[in-house]
């Protein structure tokens, strides 16, 4: 009698929960992938910065030693520089992908054609791109120093001088980046009301003053997409460094995601915790833009509602 | 009964399983070869097979980046029997964490402290020796003989005889040395050099094992020397931006006329169109004439991982790898020289000859090579600082305090 009354309350509430609790079981697989590859990884990073160790021998304590030489570390330095530089010229994507997007949002023949191919840059790997480039602006033989030395007489090696490496290198990542913010805002194009538009005709509103007033409010979702994954893009910009220079010539390109890969886990590396404590910097670096976008989406879900 | 006979099969079976177990006994090898060496670790291990039926060796061959990232991942995990690496410091972070076995009583057992005399230095840490090596190779300047004409020089005896030709290349629009820094290696064996002829094995040793500032006076000699070939711009430009192999097709071009490389490049300037007839070695002029001769020669080795499971068929293939039959046959494939003294050197290779000559008479010492000697963080601090003093010669001082803030550091 008992355990039938148990079981039918069981069920009862089981059935009475049903609802609340099925998209926490959901979840729970989600959760803890992102917990075991993301979370705890961070705090695992803030607690190895910590300390003096090889990966392969003892960990010794450190305190905040690892931390005091990192400010104390010029390579920090241009790295951290080099990563400022990432992030504003990257931005260049956002504005440049929007005039493409404008440029190829009409109906033409074959306009499908002309798009896939502004596109195609994003679909090839970073690692191709970052030979392309590497090649172009190869010395003695690639196509961008022959243009310059017939310009001026004399070659630059752009990847070979110190100055101009970074620039040559985020060159090369705009090209995939902009035909991403193109396609972005080519979708968001798509929604834009043609009848505000033709209002706005007949209100005498037209070129940059109508681009600005009536498109661009349109377009905030893809431009706020857009400028997120072009910082994120900049700030994990490592595959173009390490594909085209190696983070050379001596280190002068290197960026923070780079010299934290250089220092842990390259051939010369193996300094664990040093590794770690430039992860934490960079983790930081992010977290600034990260909450400072997660709390514009939800100011705006909040206006939304 | 039914059970009886159950028991006596199984024990049968473990009794079989267990016999073609002894039959076979496998030895894991892990290594990182290029194709023609890879041919030559083939035969070796056939050869090995037929004169012990009873051992198999499974082989793994990996590409060399990848394997100097990995080692540490299978040293730890899964370590094999037999894994490929290098002599010299290069070494000492796997002996000092006592991931590769105490191999002194492979070296006991077959004479190999004679046989192996050359590189015995390179590989005893703590007065134990943790490997054996196979091969190495000499380190020198190989020149393009067209380019030479061309400018009508003759081949230099001494470093000022060198400086001195450099100027009528560069009056015929010739490099007079080139290198390619991309990877910064390169730009280590040319620094290994200056430092060897200006302040001995001795020092260079001592500098390597941060013994000696940076900022010491024989140190700033040392770049004084090299400035002579940076600042007046006889070194290729824009060689932070070239491969090794890049600046080897400026050799073979005619475009450059001296290159510090290690033997491996011969067979690259050969692929390039170069012949014994083009190509010249010449062993690095003498600039102190008062320290001894002292040479470039890394020496690649294999050791026996703490993890291995089979040691005593790993310690046999090691003795017969330090034999004089194995190491003729690799270093015949490799085009590089045996360590065994018993050996044979292919007498038809003029490069291979001098090298062997070389290596055979040199008085100062046998250095592994820059990234070799020195701990992995100096040594890529340093070879970074190679590279800038080649682009910006101005900045020197910058350099050295930096290396030396890395020296206080890395060797506390």
């Amino acid at each position: 009698m008992s355990t039938v009354s148990t079981n039918a309350q069981t069920r009862s509430w089981w059935r009475e929960n049903q609802q609340k609790l099925t998209p926490y079981i959901f979840l729970i697989p989600g959760i803890i992938f992102f917990m075991v590859y993301v979370i705890i990884p961070i705090f695992e990073s803030f607690w190895l910065s910590g300390f003096d160790w090889d990966g392969l021998g003892d960990k010794e304590w450190v305190g905040f030693a690892n931390y005091q030489e990192l400010f104390d570390d010029e390579a920090f330095y241009t790295s951290l520089k080099n990563n400022i530089i990432w992030l504003v010229l990257y931005m260049l994507a956002v504005p440049a992908g929007l005039g493409i997007a404008i440029f190829l949002n009409q109906k033409v023949a074959g306009i499908r054609a002309y798009k896939s191919l502004f596109f195609f840059p994003f679909v090839i790997s970073q690692v191709v791109v970052g030979l392309i480039f590497a090649w172009f602006y190869a010395p003695n033989f690639g196509l961008f120093y022959k243009i310059i030395e017939w310009a001026t007489g004399s070659g630059i090696a752009i990847l070979a001088e110190p100055d101009m490496v970074t620039y040559g290198i985020i060159a090369a990542g705009l090209w995939p980046q902009i035909a991403y913010c193109m396609i972005l805002y080519l979708t968001g194009l798509n929604n834009v009301d043609p009848e505000q538009i033709e209002a706005a005709r007949l209100d005498g509103a037209k070129g940059l003053k109508l681009l600005w007033y009536v498109i661009l409010p349109q377009l905030r979702p893809a431009t706020f997409l857009a400028v997120v994954v072009t910082v994120i893009g900049a700030l994990r910009s490592f595959d173009l460094v390490s594909i085209m220079t190696d983070g050379g010539p001596f280190g002068s390109s290197r960026v923070l995601s780079f010299y934290m890969y250089e220092q842990a886990l390259s051939e010369y590396g193996y300094r664990m915790g040093y590794g770690a404590s430039i992860a934490v910097i960079l983790f930081l670096i992010m977290m600034v833009f990260i909450s400072g976008f997660i709390w514009k989406m939800i100011d705006d879900e909040r206006k939304g509602s | 009964m039914r059970s009886m006979l159950t028991v006596t099969i199984s024990a049968l079976a473990v009794v079989a399983a267990s016999a073609s177990f002894a039959e076979q006994r496998t030895v894991k090898y892990y290594a990182d070869y290029d194709p023609a060496p890879l041919a030559a670790m083939k035969e070796i291990i056939a050869d090995f097979e037929a004169a012990n039926p009873d051992v198999k060796i499974e082989f793994q061959n990996f590409d060399h980046e990848g394997y100097k990232t990995s080692i540490r991942n299978f040293l730890t995990a899964e370590a094999p029997d037999l894994a490929n690496w290098y002599a010299g410091n290069r070494m000492a972070p796997f002996v000092n964490s006592g991931q590769f076995m105490d191999v002194s009583d492979v070296w006991e057992a077959n004479g190999l402290k004679d046989s192996l005399a050359s590189a015995l230095p390179s590989m005893t840490i703590d007065d134990k020796q943790w490997g054996v090596p196979y091969t190495y190779y000499q380190w020198g300047i190989y020149y393009n003989k067209e380019a030479y004409a061309a400018a009508g020089v003759e081949v230099p005896a001494t470093y000022d005889e060198f400086v001195a030709n450099c100027a009528k290349f560069q009056e015929a629009g010739i490099d007079c040395l080139t290198t390619g820094t991309k990877a910064l290696w390169p730009g280590a064996g040319i620094f290994d050099y200056m430092n060897m002829r200006t302040n001995g094995y001795e020092f260079h040793m001592d500098l390597a094992n941060g013994k000696v500032e940076w900022t010491d006076d024989r140190v700033k000699a040392t770049f004084a020397n090299w400035a002579k070939l940076v600042e007046p711009g006889y070194i290729t430009k824009n060689h932070a931006a070239l491969d090794w192999q890049d600046a080897a097709a400026l050799l073979v071009q005619g475009k450059a006329a001296n290159y510090v490389m290690g033997n491996f490049a011969v067979a690259v300037f050969k692929e390039g169109g170069m012949t014994n007839d083009t190509l010249g070695f010449l062993p690095f002029p003498v600039i102190n004439p008062d320290v001894p001769r002292a040479e470039e020669a890394p020496t690649d080795t294999i050791h026996i991982p703490s993890g291995a499971t089979n040691v005593e068929d790993a310690k046999k293939f090691l003795a017969y790898m330090a034999g004089a039959e194995a190491q003729t046959k690799m270093n015949a494939a490799m085009g590089q020289l045996p360590i065994n003294k018993d050996a044979k050197v292919n007498e038809d290779d003029p490069f291979i000859v001098a090298g062997f000559e070389l290596l055979s008479t040199t008085p100062g010492g046998i250095a592994q090579f820059f990234d070799r000697d020195a701990p992995a963080e100096m040594a890529k601090m340093g070879m970074e600082g190679f590279q800038q003093f080649m682009v910006q010669p101005e900045k020197l001082d910058d350099i050295l305090a930096r290396l030396e803030k890395a020296r206080q550091r890395v060797y506390k």
